[in-house]
């Protein structure tokens, strides 16, 4: 029934009526002069300079002018949505746009926080793969009912230092060995941080016993099974992680950091293209390259959504729709602007837009989309929030 | 303008009278001398006069000025110049500004105001020294410009606080004479307050010594 | 007289308002959250489940007791290095000296130092690269020298902060006591320089700087952006953990949050009562000891100890600050070079990465200033004019109520307040400055007002000039220097807040500090470097510009040289 729907919307956006062409020039119209609001993680620099660049096109095309809030933590967009419900703030709302994300969409979709649908309306929407199973239609295993719009894709990947540290482990099963080789020249971040919690994610999906299904919540008795396997590699692994497993880097960022100190020689990152950027930006050594376990490795996508009190909607949408611009996502995937892969289908671009995607330039540090192995798919959120607190409880003490 | 003192007493907040009620005139160009033993409250008589009173003392009886009752006024429009021990010449304004802060406000025009002050510093001999730092002035001269820009406030009254006693010795005859020939002149009634004998001889005005008040609530 | 009392009342009702109100009514609303009281999200008490789930949390016991340890030890710490400083050095014009070489510290907002410091003290940091051809390390060492779990580095941190803040409290309160003729008196008998200290100055000083001791105490163990960046992580300081739960999605989660701000105050009052217990008993032991007649004379050697900590913690601090300037024109910089191996000015020439932060934080700073000294000022005059004492016991007693409560505990209940009734940005946070920035103004303002020599006032009455024109033409320019020190005091400690931006903010106001302190958490050190150094340079500008503008403006007048 839900595929059904899914279908159908994904039809309506693949082939916008006249209808649809007036209502989005009225939308184009009222977002005139709007200043939007969008709430978006702040924490790095080439992002913020992408998202800048995309405010002055909103504001030179569509008259739409673009103001980043940048957040520490997504959360916190979140709690100021539902603090204004809770004043009875229905209207008139403070965040226009939240760059969202699994747990955090599912929380505000779950508790009608969302406008919407709007995505598959949205005229760029044309460009994007909507059938069923693509990571454009469900986040984190929630169905994205057109209640958030992707703009950028996601896949986890670790990064490490060919000068200092052999490559990882072809599976998730190798990695005690391999830390125990290099003693205290490994860690993940944080798990109550998104990145540190992906690697167990990664880890859960490589060891869980065949046929665990992570794509529907966990019960305890599925928790339990799942799970055995590894806390028990992890307690195999962690004496031999950077200050013996007592402590973590808060964020990527963190740990990206004490990768250029010599400090460790392993990270890890959700955009394939992060390592050669941060070479280009002096933040990493010149010997750091890209590794994908063999089976590959989770991904996602980055989607924007609109609270249902955004005082700035039109705006908002403009933004969204924006962002979606076969321009703007070949300027976000050029290695020299952020390097990040694009959400379109190849498939369905133009041949011009299919061109600025060929010219765009290459590094011995990024891998082609090839190299990257296929994409597992999120697990249901329930096994995430349970991971993290099951990791507090042993090990946090 | 006679300046009159009418059974004047000051309370302390504890209700106690500093000293015995007086009364004193003093005519138009005249000095009179108040003398005392130390602490008696010399200088509260005279905030008291000039309407400088700490918070918390009162004042007992009146003080007139033309006949008028000068009670309830604020200082600033008592019209009751005032000199300290220690010339207080503003530390921020040069010499010339501050006989201009004094400067009546009827001359009118930066021309006219300017010629005044600088008539006032020639007839205090310090001729040129308008620019100065008043820091830089030594006392004897500090004294004659605290005097000048009391005088160009053209008051009615003027009280003069110990003006002589930081003074050295040699200079403070020719200061003192100074000092009472320009306020003679000014045709205006002072009260000195003073422990010097010279001050008192050369003041040549009526002569009265504060004593301690025999009832503390003043009698009936 | 009417408008005197008008000013009285605008000025009183004003402060009152301003700072009693929103305090009381912060903590008010936290407590009553702290209960299970909270309409706003659907909550109503009182039940003590918001207790239980703080209690559950994992590690809140040692977040607990690590707040209290660091803010205890750094606050002793401090005390003790500064005693030793003031001590050591005699004599007024090497007080002074003293005093002007530390300003730069004192005027350096909590955040930037910390930043520095990170790097300072990290197993990859200065002193290890400095370290390592001698170690023969050819990797860093993996050892938690900062985020340490005892919390060593975050008390080095608040040392190199509040040491400066102790040296000025104590120089000020030394003016106040007769050092020189106690000190003759006691060498005479015999006792060393340090014995005198001990049985005769401190005894006598220890009122004189209790108070400011308490509020270096306070914040101490209240601080959350020191600890984020140099306190231990797992668990964190207690004051991190309450900052945290504030921005959780889950708006329940404001009950246990609540909660945490209350347990912070009674930590705080524990520590208030542990320092009160401590200097009971040093001073029962000091005059046991006293009454034994013990000389001490050999203890002058030891004042050595704290003269070369406290020198130590001042060049780390300094390191931090050079470490900083280094970084913000680093590109890439890696161990084990000492210095960056290729330097560049893009950070700083990306000013559209900082130029509107920093502008932001000046203009907050500017206006919290500005609304500050007028509300001083006002008080001040207008206790001159009724001729009341220029701080009423209540005044002095209510602009120390912000300083010695933990900022969480009523800015928590502040932002739950704001749920219903919300405020500007921009407004709500200059006003969160506000509430810190006049306290200290208007410390620092206090002593030089009511010091003016009050003849200057009534030759002015007696020339005929009106209060008005006595305020405008007399008192303030002669107190310009003392005017400018204040406000350059209220800019630095504007300049330096981080939770009131953050709490009263709601996202939407960014400043060199919150910039600052969320940059410091990874993505790039060199653009925290930049927002750092920033942070550091406006306070300074300021404090320089406090300095010059009187000296230039009173250049040709000696009565108003060194007499501020």
């Amino acid at each position: 029934m839900k595929t059904l729907i899914l279908a159908a919307l994904a039809a309506l956006g693949l082939a916008p009526g006249p209808a649809a062409a007036d209502d989005w020039e009225a939308t184009r119209a009222a977002a005139r002069g709007q200043t939007v609001y969008f709430h978006a993680w702040g924490g790095d620099e080439r992002t913020n300079a992408f998202l800048d660049w995309v405010g002055e096109r909103a504001e030179a095309a569509h008259g739409v002018t673009l103001r980043h809030v940048k957040l520490g933590d997504t959360a916190e967009a979140v709690s100021r949505v539902l603090a204004e419900k809770a004043a009875g703030r229905d209207s008139g709302g403070s965040v226009d746009l939240i760059w969202i994300n699994g747990p955090n969409f599912q929380a505000m979709k779950e508790q009608g926080l969302l406008m919407g649908p709007f995505s598959e309306d949205l005229p760029n929407a044309r460009w994007l793969d909507l059938s069923p199973g693509s990571a454009n239609v469900a986040d984190f295993t929630v169905p994205v009912e057109g209640m958030e719009s992707p703009w950028r894709l996601a896949k986890f990947v670790f990064t490490y230092d060919t000068a200092r540290i052999a490559a990882p482990p072809a599976g998730m099963a190798g990695w005690p060995d391999w830390a125990a080789a290099h003693p205290g020249r490994i860690t993940h971040p944080d798990p109550a941080n998104f990145m540190g919690a992906t690697f167990l994610k990664q880890a859960l999906a490589e060891l869980a016993p065949e046929g665990t299904d992570l794509s529907v919540p966990p019960t305890e008795e599925s928790y339990a099974a799942a799970t055995a396997p590894l806390w028990a590699w992890y307690d195999a692994l962690r004496p031999n992680l950077w200050r013996g497993g007592e402590a973590f880097p808060a964020n990527q960022f963190a740990q990206r950091q004490l990768m250029n100190d010599g400090e460790i020689d392993l990270g890890m990152s959700f955009d394939p293209a992060s390592a050669a950027a941060a070479i280009r930006d002096g933040l990493l050594p010149e010997t750091v390259r890209v590794h994908v376990p063999e089976a590959g490795s989770i991904g996602n996508v980055s989607f924007v959504a609109i609270p249902y009190n955004a005082a700035h909607a039109e705006g908002a949408k403009v933004v969204a729709n924006l962002l979606l611009d076969p321009q703007v996502q070949a300027h976000m995937q050029d290695i020299d602007v952020l390097g990040s892969f694009s959400v379109l289908d190849p498939a369905k671009l133009d041949p011009g837009a299919r061109a600025a995607f060929a010219a765009l330039p290459a590094d011995p540090a990024l891998p082609e989309l090839a190299d990257l192995g296929p994409v597992l798919p999120e697990p249901a959120p329930q096994w995430m929030t349970r991971l993290t607190a099951d990791w507090q409880q042993r090990y946090a003490q | 303008m006679t300046l009159q003192l009418d059974a004047l007493s000051v309370l302390a907040p504890d209700g106690t009278a500093l000293f015995a009620p007086l009364s004193l005139t003093v005519q138009p160009g005249e000095v009179a001398s108040v003398t005392g033993p130390s602490g008696i409250g010399k200088s509260t008589l005279l905030a008291a006069v000039g309407g400088h009173l700490e918070p918390g003392f009162r004042l007992c009886g009146a003080v007139r000025l033309g006949g008028r009752d000068l009670g309830g006024l604020p200082a600033e429009r008592r019209g009751i110049g005032m000199m300290f021990q220690e010339a207080v010449l503003f530390p921020h304004l040069s010499v010339a500004d501050n006989l201009a802060f004094g400067l009546a406000p009827r001359h009118r025009g930066r021309r006219a105001r300017r010629g005044a002050v600088a008539a006032a510093l020639e007839q205090a001999g310090l001729a040129g020294f308008g620019p100065r730092d008043p820091a830089t002035l030594s006392g004897g001269q500090r004294a004659r410009a605290a005097l000048m820009r009391t005088l160009l406030a053209e008051p009615r009254a003027v009280l003069l606080d110990e003006p002589f006693s930081g003074l050295d010795p040699e200079r403070r005859d020719a200061i003192r004479r100074f000092a009472f020939d320009t306020i003679r002149a000014a045709g205006i009634p002072a009260l000195l307050v003073t422990h010097d004998a010279e001050d008192v001889r050369a003041a040549c005005g009526p002569v009265l010594a504060l004593s301690r008040a025999t009832d503390p609530t003043g009698g009936p | 007289m009417t408008s005197a009392h008008v000013l009285r009342a605008v000025s009183g009702a004003a402060i009152l308002a301003g700072l009693g109100l929103p305090v009381l009514l912060g903590l008010g609303h936290g407590l009553a959250a702290a209960f299970g009281h909270f309409p706003a999200i659907g909550a109503h008490g009182p039940g003590l489940q918001p207790w239980r789930d703080l209690m559950a949390m994992p590690g809140i016991g040692r977040a607990a007791a690590l707040a209290l340890w660091t803010g205890l030890a750094a606050t002793g710490l401090s005390l003790v290095l500064a005693l030793g400083l003031v001590a050591w050095v005699q004599g007024r014009d090497r007080l002074r000296a003293l005093r002007l070489l530390l300003a730069p510290l004192l005027a350096a907002p909590h955040a930037a130092i910390a930043i520095g410091l990170a790097f300072v003290l990290a197993p990859s940091g200065w002193i290890a690269r400095a370290l390592a051809p001698l170690a023969g390390w050819d990797r860093p060492p993996d050892i938690a020298t900062t985020g340490d779990p005892l919390g060593l580095a975050l008390i080095l941190g608040l040392v190199a902060k509040e040491l400066p803040f102790l040296v000025l409290v104590l120089a000020g309160a030394l003016t106040q006591i007769p050092v020189r003729a106690h000190m003759a008196a006691g060498r005479s008998l015999g006792y060393g320089r340090a014995a005198v200290w001990l049985w005769l100055l401190l005894p006598q000083l220890w009122p004189l700087i209790r108070l400011p001791v308490l509020v270096v105490l306070a914040f101490s163990v209240s601080v959350v952006d020191m600890a984020l960046i140099l306190g231990p992580s797992a668990p964190p300081t207690l004051p991190v953990m309450i900052a945290r739960l504030n921005a959780d999605p889950d708006l329940q989660v404001l009950l246990p949050a609540s909660a945490g701000g209350v347990l912070q105050l009674g930590l705080l009052l524990c520590a208030f009562a542990a320092l009160w217990a401590l200097a009971r008993a040093a001073g029962a032991t000091g005059r046991a000891l006293l009454r034994r007649g013990a000389r001490l004379q050999g203890a002058d050697r030891a004042l050595a100890l704290p003269v070369l900590a406290s020198a130590g913690t001042a060049l780390a601090a300094v390191l931090a600050l050079a470490g900083l300037l280094a970084w913000s024109v680093a590109f890439s910089w890696r161990w084990p070079d000492l210095f960056p191996a290729e330097l560049t000015l893009r950070h700083w020439q990306a000013t559209g990465r900082w130029g509107d932060t920093a502008l932001a934080s000046g203009l907050i700073a500017l206006a919290a200033t500005g609304l500050a000294l007028v509300a001083a000022v006002a008080w001040l005059e207008s206790a001159d004019r009724l001729g009341r004492p220029a701080a009423d016991r209540w005044l002095t007693a209510l602009i120390h109520v912000p300083l010695l409560l933990p900022q969480l505990s009523f800015l928590t209940g502040l932002s739950g307040l704001m749920i219903r009734a919300p405020l500007p940005p921009l407004a709500a946070v200059i006003w969160g400055h506000w509430l810190f920035v006049f306290p200290y103004l208007m410390i620092a303002l206090k002593g030089p007002w009511t010091a003016l020599d009050p003849r200057l006032g009534r030759s002015a009455a007696a020339l005929g000039a009106g209060p008005w024109r006595r305020l405008w033409r007399v008192k303030l320019p002669v107190l310009l220097a003392p005017l400018a020190t204040a406000a350059a005091v209220g800019f630095a400690v504007s300049i330096a807040q981080y939770l009131p931006t953050l709490f009263l903010g709601g996202g939407r106001v960014e400043t060199l500090t919150t910039e600052a302190v969320a940059l410091a958490s990874g993505s790039d050190r060199r653009v925290a470097a930049v927002h750092a150094v920033l942070q550091a340079l406006l306070p300074w500008g300021v404090f320089l510009a406090a300095l010059a503008v009187p000296a230039v403006l009173h250049r040709n007048r000696r009565g108003l040289g060194g007499a501020a």
